[in-house]
């Protein structure tokens, strides 16, 4: 039952809340004139506008731009795999304890550093141009292929510090909890640590998976055409920007996806604890 | 490079500067342009009383000597520097400015008078700066090595076959997709690059203009060899032109400049000096 007074309380609180909704679309409103005013009215405008917002430039470009998407994807999925299954290798080398595994907790440690440290395209030089001119029998001589191994390299070191962070967060109690329930140290990770870890560090992982989505095109520097390159290309042939502006909206729907998948998970997450 | 080309008759070009001049359309360029004479003092550069000429970072022979513009080494630094003491600039007037390609071409405010970075000159990118009248017809050639397996090819057809690199923003990009291979053209950021690709086996022949071609089989690349010249598009020759913010008020000038640098044979002796090997490649069929 709702007292006359809680009654009042509430329709007072919801005409606050219409009342700041409405400011804040009039604001949303002011605010997008303003600033189509501004931009459309700058004396550079009708230049910039033919630059890099003609629609008979985006629509000539598109079906290259897409046939480089399409490559952009397929690396996407595949260096995803890969990076997830090897960074939690790496990740489990260096949490593990006891002085016998300091050989390989410190060979993890020194991969993270190296390959963490090392600029991507630096890196996709070395693999992409160093490797095949050994011209050693075995070696791939396929851009994408080494592009995508140098991808996986950097990014392995990456992931492998935020699934290092995810361990290392679940409380030792959990374990000493997990081993007094009979569970060995194997058992411990699989069942108690990892799937706590996994579910802290899936915001930060998806971050990552956004922009292992965008460096994909960095194999382009060893000569595949990828959404980028494809955009330069029909660039540098009209002089306009356009091309740009179109591979740039695809790369925004492609992360809109993961972000959405993010929240979701994120909230999720909250459900389960009970929060909010 | 940027752009292509065969050497044209005087005469054509003469016409594409008169008509870029639209003050005199009968009689020979004069430094004359809408009544207002091409002189230092008369003409709005950036900097009054200097000229600031703009080109790429870095720069490769033969174009440009040591990726220094301001020597007067390589075809177009000379070429440069002549346009300036036919417009009346002395050499210390000359400044020069490094532009990426993307931003020599962005639609804001340009930091340079003029721009030679190899620009060939196309109906399209005319939509977004101006050109000069021509100052190189260029043609574009394939590279490789003697140990590729492109080595052997000796027509167009045999071309298909290989795996063909180009550099980005390029018309030897164009050319190279000209000749139709079955296998996707390889896209690179800079010769250089692909220079490393070819090195490492992943391409086996380069597209690149015929100077730079030269240039790269006698001091780059160790056995590396001319295959011979790609045939130009639809027939027309591609021509290098100056590169000038669309509307600036100095395109005629440098027009009717090159005009008259190449009326008195002084364009022919720089590309002499600079550019003297070029047409000796066979042209593919």
């Amino acid at each position: 039952m709702i007292s006359e007074l809680q009654r009042e309380r509430l329709a007072y609180r919801r005409s606050r809340a219409r009342r700041s909704t409405l400011v804040a679309l009039i604001s949303t409103a002011v605010f997008a004139v303003l600033a189509w005013v501004t931009v459309t009215g700058a004396p550079g405008w009708p230049r910039v506008r033919r630059s890099f917002f003609d629609p008979e430039i985006a629509w000539r470009s598109l079906p290259a731009v897409l046939e480089g998407l399409w490559l952009n994807l397929r690396v996407l999925v595949v260096c995803g795999a890969a990076i997830l299954v090897l960074a939690l290798g790496v990740a489990a080398l260096r949490t593990l304890r006891g002085p016998v595994w300091f050989p390989l907790r410190a060979l993890a440690t020194a991969y993270v550093d190296l390959f963490r440290g090392l600029p991507l395209i630096i890196l996709l030089y070395l693999v992409g141009f160093g490797l095949p001119a050994l011209r050693l029998t075995g070696v791939p001589n396929d851009p994408v292929v080494l592009g995508g191994v140098a991808l996986v390299l950097a990014y392995t070191a990456y992931v492998a510090e935020v699934f290092r962070a995810g361990i290392e967060s679940v409380h030792p109690s959990q374990v000493a909890a997990a081993r007094s329930l009979g569970l060995g140290p194997r058992k411990t990770m699989r069942l108690v640590v990892l799937p706590q870890a996994v579910r802290r560090v899936m915001p930060a992982l998806l971050n990552d998976f956004v922009a292992l989505q965008k460096d994909c095109g960095l194999i382009s520097v060893l000569g595949a055409v990828d959404a980028v390159r494809a955009a330069q290309i029909e660039q540098a042939r009209s002089f306009n920007f356009t091309p740009y502006v179109v591979a740039g909206l695809l790369f925004v729907l492609l992360a809109v996806p993961t972000a959405r998948c993010a929240d979701a998970l994120g909230r999720r997450v909250d459900r389960r604890r009970g929060g909010r | 490079m940027r752009a292509p080309g065969l050497v044209l008759a005087v005469t054509t070009a003469l016409a594409v500067a008169v008509a870029c001049a639209p003050a005199d359309e009968t009689a020979p360029p004069s430094n004359q342009v809408d009544g207002v004479d091409c002189k230092k003092e008369n003409l709005a550069t950036l900097t009054p009383g200097k000229i600031t000429f703009g080109t790429d970072q870095p720069v490769y022979e033969p174009w440009y000597v040591d990726d220094d513009p301001t020597n007067g080494k390589g075809f177009e630094s000379a070429v440069a520097y002549a346009l300036a003491e036919e417009l009346g600039y002395a050499r210390e007037d000359v400044v020069w400015t490094r532009v990426p390609f993307n931003a020599a071409i962005q639609p804001g405010k340009k930091t340079y008078d003029a721009n030679l970075t190899e620009f060939s000159i196309t109906e399209e990118r005319k939509q977004a700066v101006d050109f000069s009248a021509p100052y190189y017809d260029v043609d574009q050639a394939v590279v490789t090595l003697k140990s590729s397996k492109a080595a052997p090819a000796k027509t167009l057809a045999e071309l298909k076959r290989v795996k063909i690199g180009a550099q980005v923003g390029t018309t030897s990009l164009d050319a190279a997709q000209r000749l139709q291979p079955e296998q996707d053209v390889a896209v690179y950021n800079t010769n250089d690059d692909a220079k490393a690709a070819l090195r490492a086996g992943q391409i086996d022949a380069l597209v690149v203009d015929l100077p730079t071609a030269f240039y790269i089989t006698s001091a780059e690349l160790e056995d590396g060899v001319i295959l011979g010249q790609v045939p130009p598009g639809d027939g027309k020759p591609e021509q290098f032109g100056v590169v000038l913010d669309k509307g600036s008020p100095l395109t005629a000038c440098v027009s009717t400049a090159v005009g008259s640098l190449r009326a008195d044979g002084a364009l022919a002796k720089i590309e002499q000096e600079w550019l003297s090997s070029a047409g000796a490649a066979p042209e593919l069929k």
